[in-house]
This record gives C-alpha cells, sequence and structure tokens, in this order.
C-alpha cells in the first residue's frame, strides 16, 4: 500500500494505491490515471524559459506540450538552454519539435512581438 | 465620462472588464501600470492555472493571454504604463503615465483590482545583518523568469506559500542548490500539490515549525541559523541549524494592496485587510467594486477570475439599473473561520444562490462547514480535509436566507 | 599640491568639505565606499537635537545649540526634509522629574530656546498617544527631524558644485608628515596636501593614530531601530524621549520626515562595523517605547535597523589640531548629526589657526532643488510630465517616485551608483513593499543608464551584488 497526493488539480486529493494498482481515494478518474502513472513511470510538465533576441525582455517562458519522464526533466532543461529564439513569437509556437526523444514537442507559453 | 474604469490590467481587471463589456457596458478603461496586461501571470511561468475555467492546464502567460484575447474582441480601452494615483469618492481617477500624461478621468463605476505585494523581512523582523541576497519570492520570481537572471547559487527559502514553492523548483531547476524551505507553522501555506512537486520531487527539505531566526554576512548572506519554534511560534534555544548559502527567498504572505481602496474612503476588513465586500463585490462607497487579490488573497487564478467576472457583471447592472437595492445580513466567522468574502449578502439581489469564500484556521480532518443564523442551521458541507493553506468556497441558495435578520455564521465543526 | 584632504565623507566631513568650499582652496574628500553618508549617518535616530543635553561649557553645548540653528537654514536653502516640529522628554517618576529640571537649567545655560516643563497632563494634550503613566515632559520647540542621509547629500554635493573633489571608493592607509604638509597614502594612489581632517567617523582614532600619538579609542554602541508604516506615521507628533542615563538618550518614538514611525535606539557596545540586529535588542527596543506610547503598533514594521555611534567614554567630541596642519573631527556621538553644521564652520576655524590662508570665493553655489513628484499639485505634476514623459511613469509604486526623479539624481554632482543609492536620493524602495516590486525597475534603470551589466549592479557597498548569473548561460539582450 503506497499513499500519495494527486498533483493533476489544486485539490489535492490524498490517495492509497495496493500492489495490483488499485487505487482509492481519488475525486476524478484523472487521479487514478495519475497514481498508476507516478507508481510505474512517473511523468510531469517542465516550464521554463529560453533565450530570445529583439523582444522587450530577453527570455521567453515555454513548456513541455505534455509530460515527460520525470528522470528526464534535467536533460529536457539542457536542451530548452541551447534554443534561441529571435521575436516575434506566438504563443503555442513550437520551440523544439521532439525534445530528448520523449515525443514531445516544447512550446512557446507567451506572446513576445 | 467612462461607464467603468478598471484598475489594474492582471487576471482580476481582465475578467471584470470583459464581463463588463459583455453585459452592456461599452465606454470601459482599463488602467495598468505595467508595460502590458497580464499582471503577475507574466511571470508565474509555471502550469496549474485555469483547470477550473479553461478546463485545461495552462502556465501564468498562457491563461493571460486567453483573457487578453478576450478583450481584443471588444471595445474596451487599455492604457498601460500607467499608474492610478488616486480614486476619490466621486469616482475621480488620478492617473500618470510617459504616454497617457497626468489626467484626471470621471467615470460612473470603478473596479479595483490592483492585486496583491508580498510580505517583507521588515514586517517579520528577522534579526541579523542587512546583506544583498535577501528577496521576495516574487522578486526572485521577476528575475529569474522575465529578467533572465539568477539571483543566488544557495537557498534557502522561508514560508512555504506558493510562490516560494514554485521558487523552490524553479531555481533549481535553473541550477541553483536549494537547501531548504522552513515553515513556521505546523503545516504548509501552500497548495499540496506543490509540497509533491515543487520540493518532493527535487529532495528539498521542508522543515515544519520552524524559522530563520538570524541572517548572518556583511555585503552578501553567507549563513542563516534556522529553530525549531513552540506552540506560539517562539524559537527554541539550542535547536539551531546553520545553513552555509548566499540567497534567502522570503514567501512569508500576501497583503493586499489597498492604498487607493483607503483613500476612497471605502469600509475595509482587517481580517481580509481588503475591502468588507457585498455578494456582488461592491463596496461601502456606491459605483465603487472590488475583485481578486486586492479583496482577499486567493490561491487560484481560477477563483479570481469568477470573482471578477461577478464584479464586472455588477458594475455594468449599476451603471445601466441603478444601485442594488435591499436590506442585507452580515457573514460572521464561527469556530474554526478566519474570515469570509463576501461580508454582506443582500438576499433581494441574489438571483438563486451566493458564493462564500473562506479560510479556515488550522488543519482539520473529515469535517462539515455549517452555516447558521443565530441558532438556526441553514445548511452544512462535507468535506474530508481543511487546510488554512487552500481557501474553500461553498454555495449557499439564497432562499434559505427568508426569514433571516442579523448575522449568518458559517463554522467548521470536525466530525 | 592639494590644500586640503577630508578624510570621510559622512554628515561631519560632508559640511567640512561644504564650509570649505566657500573658500578659493583645491579641496579632496576621500570616502572608502561607492557613496557618501553610509556610515553613521545613514543610521540614526535622525533627529536634530535641541541642545539640552550636553553639559554646559562642552564645545558638544555650543557646536549643538549653533548647528540646530544653522541645519534649520541650511535645510531650507538646499530643499533637505526637515521638520521642527519639537520634542519631549518624559519622566515617569519624582526622580525622573528632577533628571527633567536638571536638563532644563542645562538648556537655559547652553542657549536652548523655548524650554518649559510640561504636566503629565499638559503632554497628553498635546500628544495624545502618551502613557497614562507620565508624569511630566520636557518640551523642547526648536527640537527638529530630518533626512540625514539627504543632508550630507546636500553638503557633499554643494562642495562638489563649488569646486571639491569627492574620491569615492578610496581607503586611506596611512599618513606621511612632509616637510610642508601631508603625504595622504590611499588604496587609489597618494595624494599631496597641505591639511588634513579626520572626519573618519568610528575610524577616526585608526586615522588619527596615522598621525599623532594614540589618545583615544572609539568605543562605538550600537543602537538598534523599528521603522513603522505610514499607517503609523502620526501615532506621535513630535520626537519623544525618555530620561537619557549613561548609555544615552534611550529609546524614543518619532516621526520621520518621510511620514513613518521610527521607534529606538537601544545602546550595546559592538563591533565598529558590526550592524546586526538582534532579538534581544530589538524585543528590548519595542518593550520600552511601549511604555512611552503603549499603542504602537509593531505589527506595521516595515524595516529593523542598526547604526553604530561614535562613543569616546569622553562627554565632549573629540575636535582639536592633533598635530600640525591635521584636524580631528572625531567622537562624533549623538548630537553629531545635529552639530554638523556646527562642526564644519568650526574645522574651518582651526584650519585658519594652522595657518590656512581663506579667500571667500566670488560666487558661491548655494542652491539646490530636486522634484518630488509625490508632492507637487496637479497643474505642476501635468506640465512636468508633458515636459518630460519619464517623470509620467512611476517605479516605486509605495512612495510615488517616477523614473523622471531617478535619471535626474543620476545628473546630480554625487551621483548614485547603487539600488539603495538611488533610495537615498529620491526615496524609491523606502515604503512598504520595501522594493519587493521597484527593485527590480531600478537595476534595469542604472544598467542601462550607468552602461553596466545588471549583475554589476549592487544593492549598496561595493560586493553586494544583486545577481549571481544569467540563466541559460546568458546572452541574448534585449
Amino acid at each position: 500500500m503506497r499513499e500519495l497526493i494527486c498533483i493533476v488539480c489544486p485539490r489535492g486529493c490524498h490517495m492509497r494505491v495496493d500492489g495490483d494498482l488499485n487505487v482509492t481515494g481519488n475525486f476524478c478518474p484523472r487521479g487514478e490515471a495519475y497514481a498508476k502513472a507516478e507508481l510505474t513511470h512517473p511523468t510531469r510538465v517542465v516550464t521554463s524559459t529560453v533565450r530570445i533576441t529583439g523582444a522587450a525582455y530577453p527570455r521567453c517562458p515555454v513548456k513541455t506540450a505534455a509530460p515527460v519522464p520525470k528522470e528526464k526533466i534535467f536533460d529536457v532543461m539542457d536542451a530548452i538552454g541551447r534554443v534561441t529564439l529571435s521575436a516575434p513569437v506566438r504563443v503555442g509556437q513550437t520551440v523544439i519539435e521532439d525534445v530528448c526523444g520523449t515525443g514531445v514537442a516544447v512550446v512557446a507559453a507567451r506572446e513576445m512581438p | 465620462m467612462y461607464e467603468l474604469i478598471v484598475v489594474g490590467g492582471g487576471p482580476a481587471g481582465l475578467a471584470a472588464a470583459c464581463a463588463a463589456w459583455d453585459s452592456g457596458l461599452r465606454h470601459i478603461l482599463i488602467v495598468e501600470r505595467d508595460r502590458e496586461l497580464g499582471g503577475i501571470l507574466n511571470q508565474c511561468i509555471h502550469n496549474g492555472f485555469g483547470l477550473t475555467w479553461f478546463k485545461e492546464e495552462l502556465t501564468g502567460p498562457e491563461y493571460a493571454h486567453r483573457f487578453i484575447e478576450l478583450l481584443a474582441r471588444t471595445g474596451v480601452e487599455v492604457r498601460t504604463d500607467t499608474m492610478v494615483l488616486d480614486v476619490t469618492a466621486d469616482l475621480r481617477v488620478h492617473m500618470t503615465g510617459p504616454a497617457t500624461g497626468y489626467r484626471i478621468e470621471r467615470a460612473k463605476s470603478v473596479i479595483l483590482a490592483m492585486g496583491c505585494r508580498e510580505r517583507t523581512r521588515g514586517a517579520i523582523g528577522i534579526p541579523g545583518t542587512r546583506p544583498a541576497g535577501v528577496y521576495t519570492a516574487g522578486a526572485a520570481q521577476r528575475y529569474v523568469n522575465v529578467e533572465g537572471w539568477l539571483p543566488g547559487r544557495r537557498v534557502v527559502i522561508l514560508g512555504s506559500g506558493d510562490i516560494g514553492l514554485i521558487m523552490a523548483r524553479r531555481m533549481t531547476l535553473e541550477g541553483a542548490k536549494v537547501l531548504a524551505c522552513v515553515e513556521v507553522m505546523p503545516y504548509s501555506g501552500g497548495l499540496t500539490r506543490n509540497i509533491v512537486q515543487c520540493l518532493q520531487d527535487f529532495d528539498i527539505p521542508l522543515y515544519l515549525s520552524h524559522t530563520v531566526t538570524q541572517i548572518r554576512g556583511r555585503d552578501r548572506v553567507e549563513q542563516v541559523v534556522v529553530s525549531r519554534v513552540d506552540e506560539k511560534r517562539a524559537p527554541i534555544p539550542g535547536t539551531e541549524m546553520v545553513f552555509d548559502c548566499d540567497t534567502l527567498l522570503l514567501s512569508v504572505g500576501l497583503i493586499p494592496e489597498n492604498e487607493l481602496t483607503e483613500r476612497a474612503g471605502v469600509e475595509m476588513d482587517p481580517r481580509t485587510k481588503g475591502a468588507v465586500v457585498y455578494e456582488n463585490m461592491e463596496t461601502s462607497v456606491p459605483g465603487v467594486f472590488t475583485c481578486g487579490n486586492v479583496t482577499h488573497v486567493h490561491d487560484l487564478v481560477d477563483f479570481v477570475s469568477a470573482e471578477s467576472q461577478r464584479a464586472g457583471t455588477a458594475a455594468a447592472k449599476y451603471v445601466l439599473h441603478g444601485p442594488a437595492a435591499g436590506e442585507s445580513v452580515s457573514l460572521k466567522n464561527g469556530p474554526g473561520v478566519s474570515y469570509t468574502v463576501p461580508q454582506r449578502v443582500r438576499p433581494q439581489n441574489v438571483e438563486k444562490a451566493f458564493n462564500v469564500f473562506f479560510r479556515v484556521n488550522r488543519i482539520f480532518g473529515k469535517s462539515e462547514i455549517v452555516v447558521r443564523a443565530r441558532e438556526r442551521e441553514l445548511c452544512r458541507f462535507k468535506r474530508d480535509r481543511l487546510a488554512p493553506g487552500e481557501m474553500e468556497n461553498i454555495t449557499v441558495p439564497v432562499k434559505l436566507l427568508e426569514g433571516v435578520t442579523g448575522d449568518v455564521t458559517v463554522e467548521i465543526r470536525e466530525v | 599640491m592639494t590644500d586640503v584632504v577630508i578624510i570621510g565623507c559622512g554628515v561631519i566631513g560632508a559640511a567640512a568639505a561644504m564650509e570649505l568650499s566657500r573658500y578659493d582652496l583645491d579641496i579632496t574628500v576621500v570616502e572608502r565606499e561607492n557613496d557618501v553618508a553610509v556610515g553613521t549617518t545613514k543610521a540614526n535616530s535622525a533627529i536634530l537635537h535641541a541642545g539640552y543635553d550636553p553639559r554646559p561649557g562642552t564645545l558638544m553645548a555650543r557646536l549643538n545649540v549653533r548647528g540646530s540653528a544653522l541645519a534649520r537654514d541650511y535645510c531650507a536653502a538646499l530643499d533637505v526634509p526637515y521638520r521642527q516640529c519639537g520634542s519631549m522628554v518624559l519622566a515617569f517618576s519624582e526622580r525622573e522629574l528632577a533628571t527633567l529640571r536638571e536638563l532644563l537649567e542645562r538648556g537655559v545655560k547652553n542657549g536652548v530656546p523655548g524650554l518649559t516643563i510640561l504636566s503629565g497632563g499638559e503632554a497628553r494634550t498635546r500628544e495624545p498617544a502618551l502613557s497614562d503613566a507620565v508624569l511630566a515632559a520636557l518640551w523642547a520647540p526648536t527640537a527638529a527631524i530630518v533626512s540625514p542621509w539627504e543632508l550630507c547629500l546636500a553638503f557633499a554635493e554643494t562642495a562638489v558644485k563649488n569646486g571639491a573633489r569627492l574620491r569615492l571608493n578610496t581607503t586611506v592607509t596611512g599618513l606621511e608628515r612632509m616637510e610642508e604638509g601631508w603625504r595622504v597614502h590611499t588604496s587609489a594612489g597618494d595624494i599631496e596636501t597641505r591639511y588634513v581632517v579626520n572626519a573618519a567617523g568610528v575610524d577616526s582614532d585608526a586615522v588619527h593614530d596615522m598621525a599623532a600619538p594614540h589618545s583615544f579609542d572609539i568605543k562605538p554602541s550600537r543602537g538598534e531601530y523599528y521603522l513603522l508604516d505610514k499607517a503609523e506615521g502620526t501615532r506621535v507628533n513630535t520626537v519623544v524621549f525618555q530620561c537619557p542615563s549613561e548609555r544615552g538618550k534611550g529609546v524614543l518614538v518619532s516621526p520621520t520626515v518621510h511620514g513613518n514611525l521610527i521607534v529606538g535606539p537601544n545602546a550595546e557596545s559592538a563591533e565598529k562595523h558590526d550592524l546586526a540586529t538582534t532579538a534581544r535588542g530589538l524585543d528590548f527596543v519595542r518593550e520600552t517605547a511601549k511604555l512611552s506610547v503603549p499603542s504602537v503598533d509593531f505589527s506595521k514594521s516595515i524595516r529593523n535597523f542598526a547604526g553604530v555611534r561614535a562613543n569616546t567614554g569622553r562627554d565632549d567630541f573629540l575636535i582639536g589640531v592633533a598635530a600640525p596642519g591635521f584636524v580631528d573631527l572625531a567622537g562624533i556621538c549623538s548630537p553629531g548629526l545635529t552639530s554638523a553644521p556646527a562642526i564644519g564652520e568650526y574645522a574651518v576655524e582651526l584650519l585658519a589657526g594652522e595657518g590656512l590662508a581663506l579667500k571667500k570665493k566670488e560666487h558661491f553655489d548655494f542652491q539646490r532643488r530636486r522634484v518630488r513628484f509625490k508632492e507637487l499639485p496637479e497643474a505642476e505634476r501635468q506640465a512636468l510630465v508633458e515636459r518630460d514623459p519619464a517623470y509620467g511613469r512611476v517605479i516605486c509604486r509605495c512612495e510615488t517616485v517616477t523614473e523622471g526623479e531617478i535619471l535626474a539624481c543620476l545628473r546630480t554632482p554625487v551621483p548614485p551608483v547603487s539600488v539603495d543609492g538611488v533610495k537615498r536620493r529620491v526615496n524609491a524602495g523606502m515604503g512598504r513593499c520595501q522594493g519587493g516590486f521597484c527593485a527590480p525597475r531600478v537595476v534595469e534603470i542604472l544598467a542601462r543608464e550607468l552602461k553596466i551589466s545588471p549583475g554589476d549592479i549592487v544593492k549598496d557597498r561595493a560586493g553586494m551584488n544583486i545577481l549571481a548569473e544569467e540563466t541559460k548561460g546568458g546572452g541574448s539582450r534585449v
């Protein structure tokens, strides 16, 4: 039996997962999915910034378009650290197509005209 | 003459202006002191915003962008880089900006949405030297996320408010070493999910019932001393731990920024440090409304948007149909509750039900939220867990207030 | 060869420089730090004392009363925030009432105008927040409050405008007697000069020893303070003292010219540059202040700080000629800020006695004005923003300080190089959020105007860098 707190939404459900991956204490199905993933293959969305030239500020916020394996967070940060954008940048614009072989894109999270 | 002037173009002001437009106002002005709309969301680059409002998980800038796009479809006028210096009780708004100049605009209604500021070292009185390297978490967030500068490399965080937790992860990702997060209360002030994904994910220890008792270092922070505290939050001698660090981040609370509100003569609530508001976010000064963190500090921007929408709709109703009518009942804290918003409800002005936001004053396990008028119970709501760090929200059908005069109390009963 | 080298640019060195700059002289002021007014000058009670404390007949008594009158005129001429709000010394017992009578007598001998003893009731009528336990109070109408760092800045700027050289970041390492005059060894090379003035504050004993036989030690006394939000700024309207003791003038509660309430200090012996506050010291200040004014709301605290006073254990300043052509302005403890203008004058007198030839300048520029946007009436604000849009951009929300004011202070004769330097000149960051919002903007403005990297911007002294390194390994400017 393992106890964990759901991080899918701010509600923060306190959940229990048994050896057969049966989940209790979750308010919604997303919690169950999170609990199973967390025990088998935990993932996280990475948010950070990349260098940008020609904008009002020197950094543009970005995020992974989907969660990436938790153990790859720092590899993803390294990859993000190698990118330089130039303005203008639109929200949702792809910054890296497939970051670190995860199949997940890194996208811009702010309009930088 | 504007129908509505909204002071502040952060999430509260944006939602309020959009709602007022949708409710029929056509002469609306948003005044924003920063160079762009979006307010503090622009530096909150982490995700977790919008799950309630947009049913998807967005970063702060994305959440702001959604509202900025909605606003762009309206005819709302926006003046950025413009600071409001004064709002008078007769609704004259003094403002100044490089492009705006110094101007006084008149309005039929005003929505105050200035947000909040962070408590500082001086407010909590940490003894020691005064070197560089002590920052509020929000200032550090701006340096890292907007300016692209890391303020330090070895970090201790005092306070487990959400911004502090978020910055623990953020600075770790950018290569700093976060040594500890220290919280004076026996429970965290932030959302549980942030404890998990910002501290536990990176093995950052959280010291509950501890505080920083000394800052050392002449030019730059060199060490901070952390001590355990007793039930009265007094440091216990002999429990000192010394951390070698160059940075101390403070995440020790947010205070609504109500200087304009007070100058306008609005009645204030010492519990929220915001205005006393009615069910529609109207203040004691006719035509003046407040919403968002200037009214009470929220944990989730989604609730700011909902509250601000109510304020925008109400301001439109005020301008187009005149003042709201009816006697009001007062909402009071019962045991376990530290404040309620709204503080007053006019049943005549509520269609079906009204929302009550509140915070509890300690951690509760399985409990019931009981709303009552003197001895008469009006309704009760079940919760598995209640914590001061997480704002609660209940919806009370207005018909329950029939025949009620005087005060209505919200209280917590552990079961 | 220069005529006079002044060592130290706190309010004493600056006052001496300004008084000397009235004459045709070649003056160099050397200051160890990157700005003026950064030692004892910036961390004290910000009071101009009436002059009833010093023992009659002392230099201190004379310079205090003279300085108090001069400061009033100088503040008016040089646009330094000043308010003559008067002061009260409270007595809580018959024994303390006797002390008040003694102070009154001293004050009369020292030539302090308008002193009277009020009954407890009279004192409370004047100052309703006073404790019911107050038995009587000595009322001194000529006491005033001032911005101490702006007073020093005004003196230093006036000196520089009138030809004095200010060499910052310059530490004096030794003094060498030459056939005529002195060779001043500094971290930035030697300076040859006819005369030397020692205004080195808590280090004035060390500088004295470079030129003359050891004759005194500075035994610094550290005082800790609370600064409270403007919401508490009118808790009292006059300076409220308790009865003085051997340890100093005691804990006071006073308004400040910036609209806040200042409470403190305690008095603890400390190392020369130990400016740390302590839990014990702050507790003492709180508890003691509540005896005078029980209603002070310390939850409205916005800042704690500590300052060191250059005590010597004697009851007078140590001012005089210590070696040929070498003048000490040392041991300047309280009331040093008040006495500063008179000490400056007296320094000139002493140098003249040593043979310094004094010829008044034909044109002595004795004017200073700065824009305080917040205090301007609407019409002037309008005109100002129209003329220069930078005055329309508010950088510090709490104190309503505009970018125009910050840019203007960067063009003054003694421009700031740090965030706190900007704060001392225009009040940005002095308010309730303590720079939480405006510090990043001030860093940005300083970096842009000084044409240096944000990473090189310091909070105050050299070495107090605010930012450690750029994220993403740097690169990419706006």
